[in-house]
Order: structure tokens, then C-alpha cells, then sequence
């Protein structure tokens, strides 16, 4: 086991390379790029650290659906303007910054050597009351997620619905009610159009099982929600879909679905279990699963409207 | 050095990258990679704190890394209102900049 | 003390209700479309304002805290919600406030009969019940993480309402807004991850039992007052808010200059003065009360210089902030002067959310009728809106701190805490930023006072004059609080008295 330190070592200077080249590139697409393989390589991190299911969060949302969005941003917007001269900041500036930056990183530094060694920590708990009456569930990840601490992800994603509706009040009142634009080109490549032929339907499939598995294994509802919604996007680029109007009854159902049923749980707990936002014991798991469905369908829904955008007007290509 | 000990200096590191292109980059989708970059700093600071609370039975501690799952969705929503922003702004004026001044039109005929 | 800590008292049960009302609103608008929204927000209204009323009548009958362990889990594996004194007093006050918004804007966001969803009525209407959610889970949330959604959830909330007509300088102003926040946002949430690394809890009583004055919990707590600085624009973070909040409608302005950035600075008495008062703040709350007074000076000189009434008010704003952060060195401790520090802090609070808010939604009555907001342009205003000039000069009044008004009593008290805690220098910016408040209100109501036509583009309505009226009435009301009002927000601080 002696070559693992030398690998850590390996993938944290990669890492920290990577991160500096997203940070000083001159290049606005190179900066996006160095940023979407960053964070692949987090992902491996997250394995390191016994975090898969932070693992498949973050390949999928923060390396995946955050590229995706930021790469159409950086083409949208290199596509039309010239390389504009911008206001580069001065040199006593970038020290005072650089200086500033050097500082905030050692305290963190200093801060997170100086944590205590055996930190008292709600694992053991978590552990018994996972396997134990309270969720019967394997994962406890999930158990924290829709059971302990179910109000922060009910308000978790209302949050999400909220940034739906931000980034559609940022069309024109002109197009409201309009299907946003298009995700791939009029014609899509045949490469593109091949992969969404072949991983659309596969990818389906596993984020459906990685949902159901989620609750004994790692995975869950917010990953298998994230890869439907990748495979939706990935159909948009191919153009086998479009972006549906937002006005869509059955797209509002959709995206309110998870919170809706959250809240009617939650709500109903009081009489169930005697206090909101309980279980009542046997009848957990079965609850939390069939809140989890409703959360993927509501995730699969508003990833791919966040990244589609706000309505418009005509199509551009 | 453990791996976690290692993973909190690598999230120490990016949250002063971040934190030194959040400050300086003039251009807004700079600073929301920049911005990206210090939130995965954090997560790993998070992440570390799991891995140390190993206990009996289990290798890592549930909490915190739920806490990171909430953040990871939470960061991609915040960027894409961003994002959408930035295109808004370069579609309604054809520019993208952050300084207030560029948008103060003088003259006593501008009003509200 | 192994007590057991939020156990689900009686009337808990108010606080889940009082954050799912708003949650099930933004569901109901959304689903029903945007033809809804106005009625549905305007129907929930007056439940949110009875359960208001309610949780503060719980607190003060029982004279106790009102909590609630969600799903009946207590900490540290679980989230409580807590509702203390000043919790419940913001409570009151969101819904006032914000019903007093929705009046206000009810003709301009609704869409009319026959007409189909329209985009501003249903961000505007979703997004004001997003901040109800939000400024209620902040008053009443016992856990630092819920804490953290609440703030994004807040953030989210308030950046589309800046840029809701879509002008390219709004645009920018919502984007700068949000870069700041995010900024904010991510300090914190640091900040939590080193709070728990710790402690191995989030929860706020757990925590205050659990720290210790280590250089830990001193970067947690650095981290996390630096984000919340951020978003409570104090100087010198202050830059996104005067073009923020003046270029947004009147009733948001008016919600985010009273409500929202009072949210974040309520975050900041959580942590000082719930979660870390055992240790020794002293040097700390100093230099809060430093950058408070920088802010006081800053804000009320720019304010000085403006041109246009909205951002001369949005500048006020940033000036009234300074006076929030001198709460933090005249009510740290437990000493007798802390209680009248504490007091003038909340009173503070209070009294400029409905002053600021009365304030704006006044020049948005005179730039709907005038046409414009520019202060040389107001001549003889005064006459033609004689409502509209009669709210600037009270809500004016409140913030200058003359008597009898709720901002006199904040200053007044701020004074009397500063000298008897022998921390004679704060009661300079006290001082001057009352002078300068005086010359710019003196700015704004000369011209308006002064023989002068102003022509006027459209007739006033009186519904938007009679709400901002109002909401200037009570922040001088204010000023006659009985002491059982100062009595109620001690409720449930840490330190107080006893120890």
C-alpha cells in the first residue's frame, strides 16, 4: 500500500494545478475546460475521502451539469463579441489581492491542522439510528438527507425552484411563456446524435437504479435525479427533444412535484407520528422512498430548465 | 500525511485560489468559476470533517457530506442564475461589465 | 448544564407552520399560474400575520422561548426551531412590512382580466413569498446549517425582484448583488464546516455550551461574520447595495432595504450573541463597532452627495447599517448597560425597517407621478404630494433621531449605553450621523418645500400614499414603546441577568 501516498500527493498537486490554471488563464474557454476536468478530478478525491455518494454528486452535478452550463455561457457569449480589452487590474492590486489570498488560506490551513483529532461527532449516532428504528435505511446519507435533517433539503429544494423562476424572469416579457432555445445546433453532429442514441436510454435506466438503490447503497435521489437530467440534456443537444414551454402544465407539475410532496408529508407527519416531518416507525422506508421518487422527477426537471435558460423569443442557432 | 489531512490543505489551497480570482477578475464569469472554485474548497474542508468522524462501524461521518451534497445542488443553482444574468445583460446592452459607472448616463433628461 | 435542550414546548408547532405557509404559496402560485399569484399571496397575508402574532403572544405569555424539534428529533441529530423575544419581534414586523408591499404593488403586478401569466407579476409574487419563507426561517431557525438555506434562499429570492424590468443597469446591479451574496454565502458556510469540525453540532444552544476560545472557533466565527458582512452591506462591502436597491421597484426596494438585509444581520446576533458570548468578544465586537461607525460617516456623506432621491435613500440605508453594528459592543456582556445596548440594537432594527420602507415606497408614488426621482427637479413637489412629502419627513425624522420616534429611541438608548459602559467614543457617529441624516432629509425637503411647479405626469394613487403613510406612522409610534416591549426581547438571550 505504499504507492497510495505518493498517488494522494499526485492527484492534490494535479488538483491544485488545475484550479490555478482555471483561476489565471487568459482565456475565458480554456478557464471553463480546466474547470470541468478539476472537477473529475475532485471526484477522485471524494472517493479517497470513503464519500461516494459525494462522488457521484459531484461528478455529475458540479463537474457535469455545471460544465454543460458553463461551456454554452462561454460560447453564447465568445460567439459574438471580439476579444474585448478589459480593465486588467494593476499591479498593487494584484499583490494586495495575492496577499490577501495567501493569508485566508494559511489561517484555513492553520484552522484545519489545529481541529481536534477524534472530533465528537453524531457518526455513531447516526449509525444506530440509521440501521435502527428510526429509518431502517442502509444509506445513511439518505437517512440525514430525508429523515434527520429533511427540513434543510424540503427548503433545499424550494431553493431550486426559486432559481428556475429567477433565471426565467430574466427573458423579455415578449417571450414569456416561450420554450427557451435550443440546446444543440440545428443540425447536430452525427457523433452527438450517436452518443444520445446509445447513452439516453442506458443512462436512464442506471440513474432510475441508482435512485432506487440509494436508499441501501450509495446513491440516492439528488444523483440518479442529476443523470435523468443529464440524459434529458444530452437528448436536447442530439435535438431529439426540445425545451419545453414554460408554461407547460405539466411542466410546473414537475418542478414542484418534490417539494410538494415533501411538504404534504411533512405536514401529514403531525398526524401519522405526532410531529411534522416524522415517520412513523415501520413505515419510514417505504415513505422515504416514495418522497425520493417525487425529488427526482423534480430534480430531472429543473437541472435542465437552470441550464436551458430563460425563454426566447426566436430561435438561435 | 493522511489523506484527509492532505484533502483540507488541497481545500485550504483552492479557497485562496478562488478567493484571489473572485477579487480580481474583472469579468463576471470569471469570478463565478472563480466563486465554483472556492465552494469546492469548502466542500472539501466538509469532506475531511467527515472522513475524521469516523466511528465504530462506519468509515466516514453522514453529515457533513449531506451537507455537501445540498451544497453541490445548491452552488449549481446559483451559478446557473448567474449565468443567466450574464447572458441577459450581454443581450440587453451588448456588454458585460460590473462597474457601476459604466451604466450612469450623465445628463438632467435621464430620469427614472 | 445537561439540560435537555428544545424539547418541543407548546405553540411549536407555529413555527413549522409559519415557514410552510409562504413554501405552499410559492407551490400553489407557480402550479396555478402566474393569473393567481397576486391573490394567492395577498389571500395567505393575514395567516401569516395571525401566526405571527401568535408565536409572539406564546413567547410572551409563557416568557420563554417557543421551540421545536422537527420530527421529533432533537439536536444534535436533528434541526429545533427556536422563537425567542427578537425573533418573534421580527417576525411581526416581516409581515407587516411585507403585507404593506404587497398592497402597495398589488396594481402594478397584477395581471389584468382576460390577460394571460405575465413574467414580472409571477417573479414578483413568488419572490416576496420566497423572502417571507427565507426572513422567517432566519428568525426562528436553531441550526447553523438551515440557517446557511435560508440565506441562499433569501439571496435567490431578492436578486431577480432588483432586476424585474429588465434594464441593462438593474442587470448589472442584480449580478454585482449576487456575486457579493455568493461571496457572502460561502464565508459562512466555511465558517460552519470549522464550527462543526470543532463540535461536531450546528445547533445554535448546543454550540454555545460546546465552544471554547480557540483559534478554531475564532477563524469559524471570523469567516462567518465576514460573510454576513457581505450581505448586510456594511462598509466597506457596502458597493453592491446603493445600485441595487435604487433601481429596483419601490415595494422591492422598500422590502429590501427594510427586510432582507436585516436578515443576514440577525444571522450576525446569532452567532455574537447566542452562540459565542461566553468567550471573550471584547477586541472583536470592537472592531465591528469600528467598521458600524466608518459606515454611519461613509453612507451619510455619499448620501449627501446624491442626485436622485432612490439612491440618496439606498446610501441613508448604508448609513443606518453602521448604527445596527454598534450593537455589538454596547450589548456584549452581562453587564446592566448590555440590556439597554440590546435594546437600542433591536429598537434600531425595528424603527429603520419601517422608516426605510415607508421611505421608499413614498418616492415611488413621486416617481410614478413626477416621471423621474431627480432631488433638483423637485420643486414645489411638497404641494402636489402633500402625503407623499408628509411620510419623507417622518420616516426622515426616524432616522435623524429627533424625539419621538422609534429612531430617536434607538439612538437615545445607544447614548445611554455607550456612556454608561464608559465607551465614550461610540457616541460620536451617533452624533454626526444624526447631523448628517438631518442634511440630507434638509436636501431632499427644501426643494420640495420651496416655491417651484413641478409637473406632474400622472395623479398620485392613494392607496400606495395611504401604505407608505402608514408604515411611517409606526415607525414614530415606535417611540412610545412601553417597556414591556424592551422586556419582550430579553426574552430567552443567553447571559442576561443571572450568570
Amino acid at each position: 500500500m505504499n504507492i497510495l501516498p505518493f498517488l494522494d500527493i499526485l492527484l492534490a498537486s494535479l488538483i491544485v494545478t488545475v484550479a490555478a490554471s482555471t483561476v489565471v488563464a487568459r482565456d475565458l474557454f480554456a478557464a471553463v475546460v480546466s474547470y470541468v476536468a478539476y472537477g473529475l478530478l475532485l471526484a477522485f478525491v471524494w472517493i479517497r475521502l470513503y464519500a461516494p455518494d459525494v462522488a457521484l454528486t459531484e461528478a455529475a452535478v458540479g463537474s457535469g451539469v455545471t460544465g454543460v452550463l458553463l461551456i454554452t455561457a462561454g460560447k453564447r457569449l465568445a460567439a459574438i463579441r471580439k476579444a474585448e480589452p478589459e480593465a486588467q487590474p494593476g499591479p498593487a492590486l494584484k499583490w494586495l489581492t495575492g496577499a490577501l489570498a495567501v493569508l485566508v488560506a494559511c489561517a484555513l490551513a492553520a484552522a484545519i491542522l489545529m481541529l481536534p483529532d477524534v472530533p465528537p461527532s453524531l457518526a455513531p449516532e447516526a449509525v444506530t439510528a440509521a440501521s435502527g428504528p428510526g429509518a431502517g435505511l442502509g444509506n445513511p446519507i439518505t437517512a440525514v438527507l430525508i429523515s434527520y435533517r429533511s427540513f434543510d433539503t424540503m427548503l433545499e429544494k424550494v431553493v431550486l425552484i426559486l432559481a428556475v423562476v429567477g433565471v426565467w424572469s430574466i427573458g423579455k416579457d415578449a417571450a414569456w411563456g416561450n420554450a427557451p432555445a435550443p440546446l444543440g445546433r440545428s443540425r447536430p453532429s452525427p457523433a452527438m446524435v450517436f452518443l444520445a442514441q446509445i447513452l439516453a436510454p442506458i443512462g436512464t435506466l442506471i440513474g432510475i437504479h441508482i435512485f432506487w438503490v440509494g436508499a441501501d447503497a450509495p446513491g440516492g435521489a439528488f444523483q440518479g435525479g442529476a443523470l435523468l437530467a443529464a440524459m434529458w440534456m444530452v437528448a436536447m443537444m442530439a435535438r431529439f427533444d426540445e425545451p419545453p414551454r414554460i408554461d407547460a402544465k405539466w411542466l410546473r407539475l414537475g418542478l414542484v412535484a418534490g417539494p410538494a410532496v415533501f411538504l404534504v408529508v411533512g405536514l401529514a407527519g403531525i398526524s401519522m407520528a405526532g410531529n411534522f416531518f416524522a415517520y412513523p416507525p415501520g413505515f419510514a422506508k417505504p415513505i422515504i422512498i416514495f418522497i425520493e421518487a417525487f425529488m427526482v422527477l423534480s430534480i430531472a426537471v429543473a437541472l435542465p430548465l437552470l441550464v436551458a435558460g430563460p425563454p426566447s423569443e426566436g430561435y438561435e442557432t | 500525511m493522511s489523506p484527509s489531512t492532505l484533502a483540507g490543505l488541497v481545500g485550504a489551497t483552492l479557497v485562496g485560489l478562488g478567493l484571489y480570482g473572485l477579487v480580481l477578475h474583472p469579468h463576471p464569469l470569471r469570478k463565478l468559476l472563480a466563486f465554483n472554485v472556492i465552494g469546492n474548497g469548502v466542500f472539501l474542508v466538509f469532506g475531511i470533517i467527515a472522513r475524521r468522524g469516523a466511528a465504530a462501524g462506519l468509515s466516514f461521518d453522514p453529515v457533513p457530506q449531506a451537507m455537501v451534497i445540498t451544497g453541490i445542488v445548491v452552488a449549481f443553482a446559483a451559478s446557473a442564475l448567474a449565468v443567466a444574468l450574464i447572458l441577459g445583460l450581454y443581450s440587453e446592452a451588448g456588454r458585460v461589465t460590473l462597474d457601476p459607472d459604466a451604466w450612469t448616463k450623465p445628463g438632467p433628461e435621464e430620469g427614472k | 448544564m445537561t439540560a435537555a435542550i428544545a424539547i418541543t414546548t407548546s405553540g411549536g408547532f407555529l413555527l413549522v407552520l409559519s415557514v410552510l405557509l409562504p413554501v405552499a404559496g410559492i407551490i400553489l402560485s407557480l402550479v396555478t399560474g402566474g393569473r393567481y399569484a397576486s391573490s394567492i399571496t395577498l389571500g395567505l397575508t393575514p395567516f401569516g400575520f395571525a401566526l405571527a402574532c401568535a408565536i409572539a403572544f406564546c413567547v410572551g405569555r409563557t416568557g420563554n422561548p417557543v421551540t421545536y424539534a422537527i420530527g421529533g428529533l432533537p439536536p444534535p441529530l436533528g434541526i429545533a426551531l427556536r422563537a425567542d423575544g427578537a425573533s418573534a419581534v421580527m417576525l411581526v414586523v416581516t409581515a407587516m412590512i411585507l403585507s404593506a408591499a404587497a398592497l402597495y404593488a398589488r396594481e402594478k403586478f397584477t395581471t389584468r382580466r382576460g390577460g394571460g401569466e405575465s413574467r414580472s407579476a409571477l417573479t414578483f409574487w413568488i419572490m416576496l413569498q420566497a423572502i417571507w419563507a427565507a426572513l422567517t426561517i432566519i428568525f426562528v431557525g436553531g441550526d447553523l446549517f438551515n440557517l446557511y438555506v435560508a440565506l441562499e434562499l433569501l439571496t435567490f429570492a431578492a436578486v431577480p425582484l432588483v432586476c424585474i424590468d429588465g434594464r441593462a443597469e438593474t442587470l448589472a446591479a442584480a449580478l454585482r448583488y449576487l456575486l457579493f451574496a455568493l461571496f457572502g454565502s460561502i464565508s459562512y458556510l466555511l465558517g460552519v464546516a470549522l464550527f462543526y469540525g470543532a463540535h461536531g453540532t450546528l445547533d445554535i444552544q448546543l454550540l454555545a455550551h460546546r465552544v471554547e476560545p480557540t483559534p478554531v472557533v475564532w477563524t469559524a466565527a471570523a469567516l462567518m461574520t465576514a460573510g454576513l458582512l457581505a450581505k448586510t452591506a456594511l462598509f466597506p462591502l457596502h458597493l453592491w447595495l446603493p445600485p441595487a436597491h435604487a433601481n429596483a421597484p419601490a415595494a422591492a426596494s422598500a422590502v429590501l432595504s427594510g427586510l432582507v438585509v436585516k436578515g443576514s444581520f440577525f444571522l450576525a446576533l446569532r452567532l455574537w450573541f447566542y452562540v459565542l458570548p461566553e468567550l471573550p468578544t471584547g477586541q472583536a465586537v470592537a472592531v465591528l463597532g469600528g467598521l458600524g461607525s466608518a459606515a454611519v460617516i461613509a453612507g451619510g456623506v455619499l448620501a449627501l452627495r446624491q442626485a436622485r432621491l432612490k439612491l440618496l435613500i439606498a446610501y441613508s440605508t448604508v448609513s443606518q447599517i453602521g448604527y445596527l453594528f454598534l450593537v455589538f459592543p454596547l450589548a456584549a456582556g452581562a453587564q446592566a448597560w448590555s440590556t439597554i445596548g440590546w435594546s437600542a440594537g433591536l429598537m434600531q432594527v425595528v424603527a429603520h425597517a419601517f422608516a426605510k420602507a415607508a421611505m421608499f415606497l413614498a418616492a415611488g408614488v413621486l416617481a410614478e407621478a413626477a416621471g423621474h426621482d431627480q432631488i433638483a427637479k423637485l420643486g414645489g413637489a411638497a404641494r402636489a404630494l402633500p402625503l407623499t412629502f408628509l411620510t419623507l419627513a417622518l420616516g426622515g425624522l426616524s432616522l435623524i433621531g429627533l424625539p419621538l420616534s422609534g429612531g430617536f429611541s434607538a439612538k437615545w438608548l445607544m447614548l445611554q449605553a455607550s456612556v454608561a459602559s464608559g465607551q465614550w467614543v461610540w457616541s460620536i457617529p451617533i452624533l454626526a450621523g444624526g447631523l448628517l441624516a438631518a442634511g440630507y432629509m434638509y436636501r431632499v425637503l427644501a426643494p420640495a418645500l420651496s416655491d417651484g411647479e413641478i409637473s406632474m405626469q400622472s395623479p398620485p394613487r392613494r392607496c400606495p400614499q395611504a401604505v407608505a403613510l402608514a408604515l411611517t406612522m409606526i415607525a414614530l409610534a415606535l417611540g412610545f414603546a412601553p417597556q414591556a416591549f424592551f422586556d419582550f426581547i430579553e426574552i430567552g438571550r443567553p447571559l442576561v441577568g443571572a450568570s
